[in-house]
């Protein structure tokens, strides 16, 4: 066991730092045109400020952007046991598949018969979505996971719409919901209505009988929930909501521990979102790009957005707008270049392989679980699904915190698990391992995590002062807040 | 997945279960799923690629003469290799500052760059797309105005994104108007007369517009500004290195399509949104926010600020649900950005807008295309009037490996030309349309 150190010489420049006049990286064809456009643009409809952009080198940006990314570390770097972000290793044929220049070139409104291939694809994907979330149809176009909640929130209220039925004004969401759940709701035009969650962060069957008049559109719920455990109760749940006339939105946050067990469908629910970089394994790129399909079921086909890609009888594919759809949610039809990586993925497992990815999943967290509760508070006892919540130290005497634990991880070479979410326990830490992991790196997580919480005693101010070993240290949050410093310009003038 | 079998009964005897069954023992049965996925079976890599290649074989790769939201420019290689390194590409939001520097570096040059273009303070870590972006800049409108719920939109903003601002703003409850262009460009004199009312919280144009047209808005932001109200531009950040910024003309707001910023087609995405504001209106705006700060070391850092205005703190008292960006795509544009530089990007315009005017003239010179609304001033994208039967035109142009305009109205077609066409294949363009 050793603390990780970077023996690389301290970089921190701006790339603007690198700036000097006159000199370039880039390469551009002779313009022989013979033409002067620009002379035929009215002077005050022109640029009149000067363009303050980086004068540099090729291999300046190259050097530049090298080093900045040895300021970073993602799941190629080490163990990312996030919670609720399902940080799963991205294979690399992916990434080359989906930069194929056939596909990489097309453009968006290109004629349906020259981008057969592209539609085929995402039409494909698609189909598979459908079959593995047993729901009637995909679109593709959310392009994130939040963008998905929106979207699948719109088809439900134009679903109780269309059928005249204005006043369902209300979602329900559980307080142990992740965040984007109320916000989406809010921006879809919903009040948001909170159902209280049990001791075991399971939704209150009881607390919610009561809310559910002619005013509820629906609830969202996630499961596994967001403290890892699966909502035992959810046929009673959905036979509940249904028969008030609701409709059932799944988040897809937490699928992966279902892959090969559960269908979002077969339980009830009528509209989710996918997250594909979560699920299906493409590459979260430092906050997206993502993809965020919504699948629903058959009563709800019609309303999902415009465009649509479809199959006709002859067996080509076209891009159609329906007349019933909500609108638009997208530009053209999503993060297509997403889409390309987690076709190749599902692909590469195939049916033979995907199907073990919840119950791995599910075995990597149990087994976290059951090594670690000896130090950390495990508040829920039973077997969770593809996370757990622990809610801090046990031994809480030290003063030692959650968000301690989580700097001194950084000194071990780890990525921290989600901290303080959810909100039902005042230390949350939530740590999903996902099914890419070997045992080798479990047990060396767990000793970490060991060597912390006998850190927390022997030693607590190392502990509470982490990270020391990091390229920089504790930031100043407070005072980046206070006085927003948000471009080399003010940085300069600051 | 890496276990073997003497792994997974480790771990099930650490658990103290007999089974991986078992840890599903508390799912009803009813909702179990016992048949098997109705996907292909695994494949090798070796037949992946030869399934994507065959897939591949059915796109066309086209000369392409079209725009409308996505143009054909060119990718330098240098961002292509510099996107694939997985210290970037495989990490998450950068929730852990000491270990994201990358990450909250680039978007803060990003930002930079950003703020450059438009002239404006302060923009977040980027957006979804252009049309998501404008969408939010409605939001910000409304919420800036407090008590008015009205937002006007030219319809010389592209169709595409008219579609998806109107779908924001009916779910949401905003009343959206959606004025009627004059003469191919914004009807000002119709924006003021709303504006008379009283009720309108902000004003949404384009630049250039979906004709290609670069609008004339002066006194456009005076007048909306006496309204108490707030001018949205929507522009593409390409043509600010050469065209009067969206600060240069008075908005409150700027946001667009980054695609423009020599990101790949892609079959539309993935691409980035940008949005743009001055500090006055900074608390109001969506999204991730990097700032500069230091460490206990004193030493230069940035980190993830204004956070007090997000969803995840705000729940439901949030006006935006945003929680993410397209964080490799700020990348690629900072990356771009800084390879074309202070001059590369004016270059890349010139170029455009000589290409363009050249096929422009020729068009003209053919007796075939009249300008669509007299002569008013355009960049890489332009739109005449044809009589010609454009579905045969631009089939015979497919044929030949071509895309060509894009048909915009009755009559009416859009052409874009980008640094990658060549005076011969603007000629061969022309020769297959006057043969087709």
């Amino acid at each position: 066991m050793h603390i990780k150190t970077i023996s690389m010489k301290y970089y921190d420049k701006l790339i603007f730092e690198l700036s000097r006049p006159g000199r370039k990286g880039y390469e551009l064809p002779a313009d022989n045109f013979g033409t002067d456009g620009m002379a035929d643009i009215p002077a005050d409809l022109k640029r009149t400020e000067p363009l303050d952009l980086p004068e540099v080198s090729e291999l300046d940006v190259v050097r530049h952007y090298t080093n900045l990314s040895n300021k970073n570390f993602g799941v190629d770097t080490g163990f990312y046991p996030l919670g609720s972000c399902t940080m799963k290793y991205n294979p690399k044929i992916n990434e080359e598949v989906a930069i194929m220049p056939e596909f990489s070139a097309v453009h968006p409104l290109q004629p349906a018969e020259s981008a057969q291939g592209a539609l085929e694809l995402y039409y494909n994907l698609q189909q598979a979505l459908s079959n593995i979330a047993g729901l009637a149809e995909f679109t593709l176009n959310p392009y994130a996971g939040a963008h998905g909640e929106l979207t699948g929130l719109m088809v439900m209220k134009h679903y109780h719409r269309s059928r005249g039925d204005e006043k369902r004004t209300k979602v329900i969401v559980p307080n142990s919901a992740h965040g984007t759940n109320p916000a989406s709701a809010m921006v879809a035009g919903f009040q948001v209505v909170e159902v209280k969650s049990k001791p075991n962060g399971s939704i209150d069957v009881e607390d919610l009988k009561p809310l559910l008049d002619d005013t509820v559109a629906g609830i969202m719920m996630t499961n596994p929930n967001t403290l890892g455990m699966f909502e035992t109760e959810i046929v009673e749940i959905a036979k509940l909501v249904h028969d008030a006339g609701g409709l059932l939105y799944y988040d897809g946050a937490n699928l992966n521990p279902l892959l090969g067990k559960v269908r979002p469908g077969d339980m009830g629910f009528d509209i989710m979102h996918i997250n594909l970089h979560k699920t299906f394994s493409t590459p979260h790129g430092g906050g997206g790009p993502g993809s965020g399909p919504v699948g629903v079921a058959e009563h709800l086909v019609e309303f999902l957005p415009n465009p649509r890609v479809r199959k006709n009888e002859e067996g080509k594919f076209y891009v159609d707008f329906g007349k019933d759809s909500l609108g638009s949610v997208s530009t053209f039809l999503g993060n297509f270049g997403v889409m390309m990586k987690a076709y190749a993925y599902i692909l590469t497992l195939g049916k033979e392989n995907l199907k073990n990815v919840g119950p791995l999943a599910t075995l990597n967290a149990n087994y976290i679980k059951e090594s670690l509760k000896d130090d950390y508070l495990l508040p829920i006892e039973g077997v969770c699904k593809h996370e757990m919540v622990f809610d801090g130290l046990k031994d809480k005497s030290t003063g030692v915190t959650t968000l301690n634990v989580a700097k001194r991880l950084l000194d071990y070479g780890f990525h921290a698990p989600t901290i303080y979410f959810p909100l039902l326990f005042h230390e949350s830490m939530m740590i999903e391992p996902t099914e890419t992991e070997s045992l080798e790196t479990l047990d060396e997580f767990i000793d970490v995590m060991h060597k912390v919480a006998k850190e927390a005693h022997e030693t607590p101010d190392e502990v509470k002062n982490a990270p020391l070993t990091t390229l920089v240290r504790k930031l100043d949050e407070t005072g980046a807040a206070k006085n927003p410093i948000l471009t080399y310009k003010a940085l300069k003038n600051a | 997945m890496p276990h073997t079998e003497e792994d997974i009964r480790k771990m099930l005897d650490k658990i103290g279960v007999e089974k991986i069954d078992d840890l599903y023992s508390d799912v009803p049965a009813e909702v179990i799923f016992k048949e098997e996925y109705d996907i292909p079976s695994a494949m090798s890599e070796i037949e992946l690629r030869r399934h994507f290649g065959e897939l591949g074989k059915k796109n066309r790769q086209l000369k392409i003469f079209a725009g409308g939201g996505a143009y054909d420019h060119y990718s330098p290689a240098t961002v292509g290799h510099l996107l694939a390194r997985s210290e970037f590409y495989t990490a998450y939001t950068p929730y852990q500052p000491e270990i994201s520097q990358g990450t909250l570096q680039y978007i803060f040059e990003y930002q930079s760059m950003i703020c450059e273009l438009t002239g404006m303070e302060a923009t977040n870590a980027s957006m979804y797309d252009g049309a998501t972006a404008t969408a939010e800049a409605m939001f910000m409108m409304v919420a800036a105005a407090k008590k008015k719920n009205r937002v006007l939109i030219s319809s010389t903003v592209a169709d595409a994104v008219v579609r998806v601002v109107e779908t924001y703003a009916r779910f949401h409850g905003v009343e959206l108007t959606v004025v009627a262009e004059k003469d191919g460009v914004s009807d000002l004199e119709a924006i003021k007369k709303e504006l008379e009312k009283g009720d309108v919280a902000g004003v949404i144009v384009p630049q250039p517009n979906k004709y290609g047209i670069i609008e004339d808005l002066t006194g456009l932001a005076d007048a909306i500004h006496a309204a108490k109200g707030l001018l949205t531009i929507n522009a593409d950040p390409s043509t600010l290195a050469v065209l009067r910024t969206p600060k240069g003309w008075g908005a409150d707001i700027a946001c667009g399509d980054g695609q423009t910023l020599g990101m790949p087609l892609s079959f539309g995405g993935p691409y980035l949104g940008y949005i743009a504001c001055d500090k006055a209106q900074i608390r109001k705006m969506p999204g991730r926010v990097v700032g500069a700060t230091k460490d206990a070391d004193g030493k230069r850092a940035y980190v993830l600020t204004l956070q007090a205005r997000e969803q995840h703190i705000r729940r439901e008292k949030a006006t935006s649900n945003i929680c993410s960006n397209q964080s490799l795509m700020a990348l690629y544009a900072t990356i771009y950005l800084s390879l074309m530089g202070k001059e590369g990007l004016k270059e890349v315009n010139k170029l455009c807008c000589d290409g363009a005017h050249y096929l422009y003239n020729k068009l003209i010179g053919t007796g075939k295309f009249t300008p669509a609304f007299g002569e008013k001033p355009f960049l890489k994208e332009f739109t005449l009037k044809t009589d010609l039967d454009m579905e045969k035109v631009n089939k015979h142009l497919l044929d030949n490996g071509f895309m060509g305009p894009l048909v915009t109205g009755e009559g009416l077609v859009t052409f874009a030309v980008t640094e990658k066409r060549t005076k011969e294949e603007i000629d061969q363009l022309i020769t297959l349309m006057l043969e087709a």
